[in-house]
């Protein structure tokens, strides 16, 4: 649910801080109130504003309903598959691998010289392979004497059936997003202000389209020059994913503290909590730093955006 | 003779070209200069209609007469703005939050006063700013009554917490920043070690610790009251964001400072405090700006802990049966609170920056 958050933030924060750099005046105005509003309001404020909005939405009887996706005042239910949470795991997790394959063909260096028709042979396979396995997990896991799909439909006062996301979540990525787009707006717009002038009318000598100096000189120059910063935010926005409990559990304190009374476990689960979170952000920052090298220290020519 | 006076264009032609050069200098500019102007103008409309327009603002209007409206319904700030202010502080006492509320921005105030800057003025306003809120919030002094940190709520809670976070967090964070540097290599590591812990922690975390599980692990005597514990925790995870900041500030002051006193045989307490510190001070002036407008929105984040700040007692407000359906309101009114300090203090960060700029250009 963080990497959606991030995810959104970015592509959000991409358009306002291209609004904010833009030649546009009333774009710019736009931007700044955008930035302006939801800067300065703390996030567990908006938060709770988001997450009230979606707790007032119409209860289950007239839930707001397009195809067989249901939006209630309890949560976003869609069509699921009658199987087994383990094997949605492990199906999910085989796609991501071969997601990380297919991109590490592409990226990577050692395939360079393997000519593009191989390569493209390659990560199709992979991506077919993926696909297959990702569907026999699920079909080993499939609850016997069900449908294979399971719809959402109202039964008695509750909605039954499908999948249910609890508006917690949605509430939470959508501060996130709105909250990180803000941050990022500002510092994709620091990154293009970084890109010399010089550069720019460069490349518009060199008689470029504008949407090939803008992808090819001024996106890239601007992407290295901000990326040390996007590194620092991205780990601000996943160390705010916890926030998630101010809404979840408006009482978790009382949880807490009753359950250390009891049993005294909550400190190994504290430290699991926090060790987790190390162990989250370290690697977030190691990966993203990796890549920060890789396009900040060689002065050769560099890919566009990844 | 050749003119070669070049003739002033017309203003309105001047107009025309800035006209067509920002905002029509291309098919597609153009489209995006409507759309803006179209959603910039439904959007005013928009807020003007629900704000003011549409709104109803006689205090003892219900649902009912909102709902007739259909615009924001004021009626809910009206009712339960004391509240949001205060939270469940004894209603008759109410004056003395407000007071000190008053107390404490004004000492902020004050203290961004370029006249104000030195280590005694600074010192003096905030040790008396702090035992006059100190005296009227807790009371059983001057003839005032006695009510305990528990019933603390509203702004002056969020005011008290941000307020002694920075006071004690600044400090803190010169010592860690100074012990990170320091030659011993033991000192550095350890420092080192434990800022980088507390930076990757999230602050929630940290406030469940010394909140929650705290007391449990030190004897009785140590703990002290939720209120305290929680500041600590807050200032130290300031701190230790704080003492990064300033020790980019130090890594930029040219090394020649301190070894040219350090030749001059000024002693270390003065060559830090005198030398090295205000310089470093200047070069991390805008992140520490910044850095504090954090502080003050984190503050926020203690309504889990189960404090009664701004956002809480707001939360509180309308969850009574009778405004369930006025939460909007009371968002805009607090988020309204929020920006207005927070603006503020930003604003008067960049104020500073362009200050403390123009002796260097």
């Amino acid at each position: 649910m963080g990497f959606v958050g991030l995810f959104c933030a970015t592509l959000l924060g991409l358009v306002i801080g291209l609004a904010r750099s833009s030649k546009n005046a009333p774009a710019r105005l736009l931007g700044t109130i955008y930035i302006e509003i939801f800067c300065n309001i703390p996030l567990i404020v908006q938060l709770f504003f988001w997450y009230a909005v979606v707790t007032q939405l119409p209860n289950p009887r007239n839930a707001i309903q397009i195809g067989h996706v249901m939006l209630t005042g309890r949560g976003l239910h869609f069509p699921g598959l009658n199987v087994t949470v383990l094997s949605a795991v492990v199906a999910i997790a085989i796609m991501i691998a071969a997601l990380f394959v297919i991109l590490w063909i592409a990226v990577a260096r050692r395939f360079g010289r393997v000519e593009s028709a191989r390569r493209r042979l390659l990560s199709l396979g992979v991506l077919v392979t993926g696909i297959l396995g990702a569907a026999v997990a699920l079909s080993w896991g499939r609850i016997p004497e069900t449908p294979l799909v399971s719809l959402p439909e109202l039964r008695g006062l509750n909605i039954r059936g499908g999948f249910q996301l609890r508006p917690e979540i949605y509430a939470l990525a959508f501060a996130i997003t709105v909250y990180g787009a803000a941050y990022i707006g500002e510092i994709v717009r620091g990154g293009f202000k970084s890109v010399g002038r010089g550069q720019v009318e460069a490349a518009q000598a060199l008689g470029l389209s504008p949407w090939r100096v803008f992808s090819r000189v001024r996106m890239p120059l601007a992407v290295r020059a901000m990326l040390p910063i996007l590194i620092n935010q991205y780990v601000w926005l996943i160390k705010a994913t916890t926030l998630g409990i101010a809404v979840g559990f408006s009482d978790f304190f009382m949880v807490i503290a009753g359950s250390i009374t009891h049993s005294g476990q909550t400190l190994e689960l504290i430290g699991i909590l926090m060790a987790g979170f190390l162990i989250i952000n370290f690697s977030l920052a190691a990966v993203l730093n990796r890549v920060n090298r890789a396009i900040a220290l060689k002065g050769k020519q560099i890919g566009v955006a990844q | 003779m050749t003119d070669l006076s070049i003739h002033a264009p017309d203003p309105s032609q001047r107009l025309w070209r800035r006209l067509r050069s920002e905002y029509f200098a291309s098919p597609l500019g153009s489209i995006l200069t409507l759309v803006c102007v179209a959603i910039l103008g439904l959007l005013i409309w928009w807020v003007l209609d629900w704000t003011l327009f549409r709104a109803t603002f006689e205090a003892d209007a219900r649902a009912a007469e909102c709902r007739a409206n259909g615009g924001a319904c004021w009626a809910v700030i009206a009712n339960r703005w004391r509240l949001i202010m205060f939270g469940i502080y004894p209603y008759d006492e109410q004056w003395r939050s407000a007071l000190a509320c008053v107390i404490v921005i004004a000492t902020v105030v004050l203290s961004c006063l370029p006249r104000m800057w030195g280590i005694i003025r600074l010192a003096a306003i905030w040790l008396f700013a702090a035992l006059a809120f100190y005296i009227l919030m807790k009371g059983g002094a001057l003839g005032l009554s006695r009510v305990s940190e528990e019933q603390w709520g509203g702004l002056a809670l969020t005011l008290f917490l941000f307020v002694s976070t920075v006071v004690i967090g600044m400090p803190l964070a010169v010592m860690l920043a100074l012990m990170r540097r320091s030659e011993m290599p033991v000192i550095a590591r350890v420092t080192g070690l434990f800022i980088d812990a507390i930076r990757s922690l999230p602050l929630l975390a940290i406030l469940f610790t010394f909140a929650v599980v705290l007391p449990f692990v030190l004897p009785a005597m140590l703990t002290g009251e939720k209120l305290y514990r929680v500041i600590v925790g807050l200032a130290i995870f300031f701190a230790a964001y704080q003492a990064e900041i300033i020790r980019g500030g130090l890594q930029g002051t040219a090394s020649g400072q301190e070894e040219a006193a350090k030749a001059l045989g000024i002693p270390y307490r003065y060559r830090i405090s005198r030398i090295v510190l205000p310089q470093a001070f200047r070069l991390a002036l805008p992140a520490t700006i910044n850095q504090i407008v954090i502080t003050f929105m984190e503050t926020s984040l203690v309504v889990v802990v189960g404090f009664v700040e701004l956002l809480a007692a707001g939360n509180a407000a309308y969850n009574t049966g009778e405004w369930k359906f006025a939460y909007v309101e009371v968002y805009v009114f607090i988020s309204a609170i929020y920006f207005t300090f927070v603006f503020g203090l930003s604003r008067y960060g960049a104020y500073l920056e362009r200050r403390m700029n123009v002796g260097r250009r």
